[in-house]
């Protein structure tokens, strides 16, 4: 360790600060006090409201909004056709929100807003978050596929062909792997978002301190690091993007499991 | 060594994983550009599979990232 013990926690954006109702807001003895999360949560959805708000005119001919919109729809409707088929189209709003709320999630954490004195709290970078949106997927391969195909779903576990010695090995593997799928999913996406703001956040203190260090200092530490970071910030928007889209990905996947087997 | 030191020395023996997940990383977008460009036609229809690879890939990553902040922090 250096002599000086770091004077910059890259943690400590993550913290979740209570804004009010500490004392009055409690369920079952628990407290639920509006927190910088839950904030930031309701900024992403009112966002989210506006922008689908604006493209929703249904105009014959789109303007740009409109034409923005339908390619988000589109593309999320593509996709859903292309991995589970006609049987997908139902699914269109449920991964059309789990989408769209993520990626804007991710995008508005990255603003950079720190100047006006308000602070982007990116909550997709919090574990409790992504598991609950996980879970969530989880849930309807698990209702949907219990629904449609009784406990024939078993069936996921042995693909067919498989003999009989293969499958006793094989089935506790697929079982495994497949009970794994809610902690891969949230974890991908919160270790994603938390990894690219501790780079950015470890990068600006090297910005900081080569700065208060002297003018050489500042040229050969903190223009580098600036310059990396500007790079970062926009290597960070296209994990937004890909984290958002992957998380569609494979929610469709595992929903694709559950109507079809395999 | 006494703990602290191990710690910071297991951390770093784990960010090893980070580095092989970029070779997966890497193999898995190099291969698709290699056969992608020998058959453009087909490209788009594989960009799934592409990124089913690419999640594949980066979650043993992000475990190895993982790994190193329960070393140091928890």
């Amino acid at each position: 360790m250096a002599g000086e013990t770091a004077k910059v926690d890259p943690m400590h954006q993550f913290t979740i600060e209570p804004l009010f109702g500490t004392e009055t807001l409690d369920i079952a003895g628990y407290n639920i006090a509006f927190t910088n999360s839950a904030l930031w949560m309701l900024i992403t959805a009112v966002v989210l409201w506006v922008f689908m708000l604006g493209g929703m005119k249904q105009q014959l001919v789109p303007g740009r909004w409109q034409m923005m919109v339908e390619t988000f729809t589109g593309f999320i409707d593509d996709m859903l056709e292309a991995n589970i088929g006609k049987e997908g189209r139902k699914y269109v709003p449920y991964i059309f929100s789990l989408f769209m709320f993520i990626l804007f999630a991710n995008l508005l954490g990255l603003m950079p807003l720190g100047v006006v004195g308000l602070h982007p709290f990116t909550f997709t970078s919090h574990f409790t978050v992504t598991g609950v949106l996980a879970i969530m997927s989880f849930a309807i391969v698990l209702v949907v596929g219990f629904w449609k195909h009784g406990l024939h779903f078993f069936s996921l576990f042995v693909p067919s062909g498989t003999p009989l010695i293969m499958a006793i090995f094989i089935a506790p593997i697929e079982f495994i792997s497949f009970m794994f799928r809610p902690f891969s999913l949230g974890l991908r996406l919160f270790v994603a978002m938390m990894a690219g703001h501790v780079l950015l956040e470890v990068l600006s203190s090297f910005v900081i301190d080569g700065g208060n260090a002297g003018l050489v200092w500042a040229g050969v530490v903190s223009l580098p690091s600036f310059a990396l970071m500007v790079a970062i910030c926009a290597l960070e928007i296209l994990v937004s993007g890909i984290q958002a889209y992957v998380f569609a990905l494979l929610s469709s996947l595992y929903i694709n499991d559950a109507e079809h087997l395999h | 060594m006494d703990l602290e030191a191990a710690k910071m020395v297991g951390a770093g023996l784990a960010a090893i994983g980070a580095g092989m997940a970029a070779l997966g990383v890497g193999n898995v977008f190099g291969s698709f550009l290699e056969s992608a460009l020998r058959n453009p036609g087909a490209a788009d229809g594989q960009q799934g599979r592409l990124f089913i690879g690419f999640a594949a890939a980066e979650l043993l990553g992000l475990l190895a990232f993982v790994v190193a902040m329960i070393i140091l922090f928890v």
